[in-house]
């Protein structure tokens, strides 16, 4: 079947008729898009401002050195910043391992069953569940039941069974991401399956897995629920020494202000978030930097 | 469309039809003493039977090469003599593949000890993202050899030919070299481990004509110390470097079949069986 042309010769390429009305749609549908990127990007902006208006003139190194106080302007962050410090450095001591640990066996030597399918969905549902009912989880198990009360110990205990599911996933992923060639190609040599993951596999998905844990890292220094529900919420007026102490950190001090009645100690609240979101933008740098870092071959 | 039905199964009844030749006129054995025998071999992945029935010997210190059409199981059958099927949880296997006599799917028979023993290049060249001295050194270190590092790797980048191309360059990371040398590269890392059998699986398949040349060269000087079976695609790249081709096909029910093994040069020039003539002659596959 001949297809039909017009019997006028071509005189113009300019768009008309069904393609100028195509590419009317398309050109309005790049300002639709614009304009839900800039809903985002004006609220973050709003708060930002909002925040950094009140709690900019609290901020000093006193700020960040003085005890609690019921005084609003000689309270600071000292026990708060402590109290993160000791359970963020714990978390991360024991949630490494067990994260790492947990992908390699589910990637590379769990058998293929319907026992690991279970405990894969598993772990994408657990990584969907809220944060208070891990702060639950916690207070019943670690806090009551082997009676750690609310410590430092029990508080990184608990973060570190919140941060698990995804860091386990995310590990996972970072795994699968290291080429079967380059798997066949270890095995071939007559290396055994752990020196296969030791030598290649762990260090081809370690970018993945240090940005994950990173990433897992400064939710948990934001976490706030969890830690409230296994009783951090105290007023702590003393340097932590032991992971038996009981403790606060930056989130829970800030939350704790906000409650306060008085106006100065909402300024002292947005100051606090001033210094959590430096730091948790640090440690988000960080992660992108170490990613670029290893990726190089 | 119902022509194209009719020569299908014309073509296939006479395949079939012609299945008469007995196995004994089909393969022959090799003069050379067998440093591998394959003995009622049959591979499965799952219900599918990927190999039927394969028996042959592979000459020590030549060049074997499997040929067939895609699909034919010379894959399959290449990575069972290194065990490398291990890794496809399905798998399963009936008969026996003999190594100096011993079954290598006997019960205390350990993969590790067979693949430093029989080592394996690959389709597409797998240098580790590491430098090139080090993907030379990683066998012999994973299987606790003792050795110096200087001479390890020259020698076997000497063996591989790939020498005077990296002497300067040995802590570059084998991903920026060329794919004709990354594959070379590949080479040089198996000869380290100093197997006894290297098996290739289309070693040429992702080179250009050139790099494949030189390849083919490294193998038949390669030949005078290890046995060395080749999956190709390419059969004037058989014809060109084997000693000896065995022809493999897809039997009606998918499963590959060894039709014809003997001297490279009797399978291209006096082929025994209908389907091997045909096959070399280009009439399909």
């Amino acid at each position: 079947m001949a297809v039909e042309r017009a019997a006028a010769p071509l005189a113009t390429l300019a768009a008309s008729g069904a393609v100028a009305r195509r590419q009317a749609v398309s050109r309005g549908s790049r300002y639709v898009l614009l304009g839900a990127t800039l809903i985002g990007v004006a609220v973050l902006l709003f708060l930002g401002y909002e925040t950094v208006d009140q709690g900019w003139s609290r901020l000093s190194i006193d700020f960040l050195t003085n005890y609690p106080s019921r005084f609003a302007d000689r309270a600071g962050l000292r026990s708060s910043i402590l109290g993160t410090v000791w359970v963020l450095s714990l978390t991360i001591v024991l949630a490494i391992p067990v994260a790492i640990g947990t992908a390699i066996w589910m990637e590379e030597f769990a058998p293929r069953n319907k026992l690991l399918a279970l405990v894969q969905l598993n772990l994408a549902n657990l990584a969907g569940v809220p944060s208070i009912i891990y702060g639950i989880l916690g207070l019943a198990v670690f806090v009551r039941f082997l009676d750690l009360g609310p410590s430092i110990l029990a508080g990184a205990l608990t973060l570190t069974l919140m941060i698990l599911p995804m860091t386990v996933i995310a590990s996972q992923e970072a795994i699968r991401q290291v080429p079967s060639s380059i798997r066949e190609g270890a095995l071939a040599l007559g290396s055994t399956r752990w020196q296969m993951v030791r030598y290649h596999v762990l260090p081809g998905a370690m970018p993945g897995i240090m940005t994950a844990l990173i990433l897992a890292i400064s939710r948990a220094a934001g976490e706030t629920a969890a830690l409230i529900m296994i009783g951090a919420f105290t007023f702590i007026a003393f340097d932590n020494t032991s992971v038996q102490d009981d403790f606060t950190t930056v989130p829970v001090q800030i939350y704790n202000w906000t409650i306060r009645p008085q106006e100065a100690f909402r300024q002292n609240a947005a100051a606090a978030i001033i210094v959590l979101m430096v730091a948790i933008l640090t440690m988000n740098l960080a992660a992108a930097i170490i990613r670029e870092r290893f990726r190089r071959p | 469309m119902t022509k194209t039905v009719e020569v299908a199964r014309e073509v296939e009844g006479r395949l079939t039809a012609t299945e008469t030749l007995p196995a004994t006129e089909r393969i022959s054995r090799p003069a050379e003493t067998p440093i591998i025998e394959v003995e009622h071999f049959s591979a499965y992945y799952g219900a599918f039977r990927a190999l039927h029935d394969v028996s042959f010997q592979i000459p020590e210190r030549k060049i074997t090469a499997l040929i067939g059409p895609s699909g034919c199981g010379k894959s399959t059958l290449l990575r069972c003599i290194n065990r490398m099927n291990d890794l496809v949880p399905s798998f399963r296997r009936e008969g026996k593949m003999l190594y100096h006599g011993l079954d290598l799917y006997a019960k205390e028979v350990d993969a590790v000890e067979v693949r430093r023993r029989i080592g394996m290049v690959f389709q597409k060249p797998n240098p580790f993202p590491k430098s090139i001295a080090e993907n030379i050194v990683f066998g012999p270190r994973v299987n606790g050899m003792k050795f110096n590092t200087a001479e390890l790797v020259e020698r076997a980048l000497r063996q591989a030919a790939l020498w005077d191309d990296v002497k300067d360059k040995l802590k570059q990371s084998g991903l920026t070299l060329s794919g004709g040398q990354q594959q070379r590269l590949c080479i040089a890392r198996a000869l380290a481990t100093q197997p006894e059998i290297i098996l290739m699986d289309e070693p040429c398949s992702a080179l250009d004509p050139v790099a494949t040349l030189k390849i083919e060269d490294l193998m038949r000087d390669l030949a005078r110390d290890y046995t060395i079976v080749i999956v190709t695609h390419n059969m004037q790249q058989a014809a060109r470097v084997a000693d000896y081709t065995a022809f493999l096909m897809m039997r009606p029910d998918r499963a590959g079949e060894l039709v014809e093994f003997g001297e490279t040069e009797q399978v291209f020039t006096q082929p025994r069986d209908k389907r091997t003539e045909d096959y070399i002659t280009g009439r399909f596959g």
